[in-house]
């Protein structure tokens, strides 16, 4: 465990808003000279980016299965119009 | 927005005279996404299809009384949502409530895991068994960050539309999609570092 230095933490709970890129300008300018000097906050930055790509990919590749669909438009009374 | 099969807008009007195949087309467009958000809360097949089910039963009941204040896809959202919650509230018998009083808490200052994991191959971080390892971390997240990263993150809603979803404000979505993402990566960071040993 790495207990990062109190400027880093003060930046932690921008950091979400910093990967949308939804920050104000001027903190946003703040945390990239952070990271470009602090390599463990570089690392958070990084790890966190990749934490949300991979259950965006990983939650993309559930599909719902044909009979759940079948079952569904029977309940609605509307199997006459399942495609 | 939701990206939905087809373009042409389904119209209210029709919905709203008991055009059962406008309603067919509303339930084919929207179905996949109700159902994938409800097994990213639910955690189950089984419970996913009746909150899947429930959903547009309810939306067929309650057409007459929707305003269209909100888009109907926020709407549905909210219906699946709230039978969503229900269904865990039923399971678990635990007091599942979106409002949080712990929103300003400083639980972020923990002490993070400092693990560069980003640089193993795709299939690593694909793999079954870490895929396993995520989906378990996400269910494991307290009910009210789970709802906002799955309907942010994973459904793709604006921020303003989740807040619309779960009648909460702009401000605490931002605050929980941090916190469950910081914690998610967390679990990672730990599972992956453990896992390959990799040095702090």
């Amino acid at each position: 465990m790495t207990q990062p230095k109190p400027s880093c933490h003060e930046l932690i709970s921008s950091l979400s808003d910093f990967v949308n890129g939804e920050l104000e300008a001027e903190l946003c300018a703040k945390i990239e000279s952070h990271i470009a000097e602090c390599p463990n906050c570089r690392i958070v930055v990084d790890t966190l980016r990749k934490t949300i790509t991979l259950y965006q990919q990983t939650s993309a590749q559930t599909e719902m299965p044909n009979e759940v669909r079948s079952r569904l438009f029977k309940r609605l009374e509307l199997e006459d119009l399942l495609k | 927005m939701i990206n939905t099969k087809e373009n042409r807008p389904i119209s209210l009007e029709a919905l709203r005279n008991g055009d059962r195949a406008e309603f067919a087309r509303l339930v084919e467009q929207y179905d996949t996404f109700v159902y994938r958000l409800a097994l990213r809360i639910v955690g189950n097949p089984q419970d996913a299809e009746d909150v899947l089910q429930e959903t547009f039963i309810k939306a067929l009941k309650h057409l007459p009384d929707f305003d269209g204040r909100s888009s109907l896809s926020t709407w549905l959202y909210r219906i699946a949502t709230n039978e969503a919650l229900m269904v865990l509230r039923k399971d678990k018998g635990a007091i599942v409530s979106l409002d949080d009083p712990d929103d300003n808490s400083d639980d972020e200052q923990e002490p993070l895991e400092v693990v560069d994991w980003c640089c193993l191959p795709e299939e690593t971080l694909m793999s079954a068994e870490a895929k396993e390892y995520l989906d378990k971390a996400i269910s494991e997240l307290p009910a009210t960050l789970r709802v906002v990263v799955v309907l942010r993150d994973i459904q793709g809603l604006s921020t303003r539309e989740t807040s619309e979803v779960l009648n909460i404000s702009e401000m605490a979505v931002k605050t929980r999609l941090s916190r469950a993402r910081l914690q998610l990566r967390q679990s990672l960071s730990s599972y992956f570092s453990h896992q390959f040993g990799l040095e702090n």
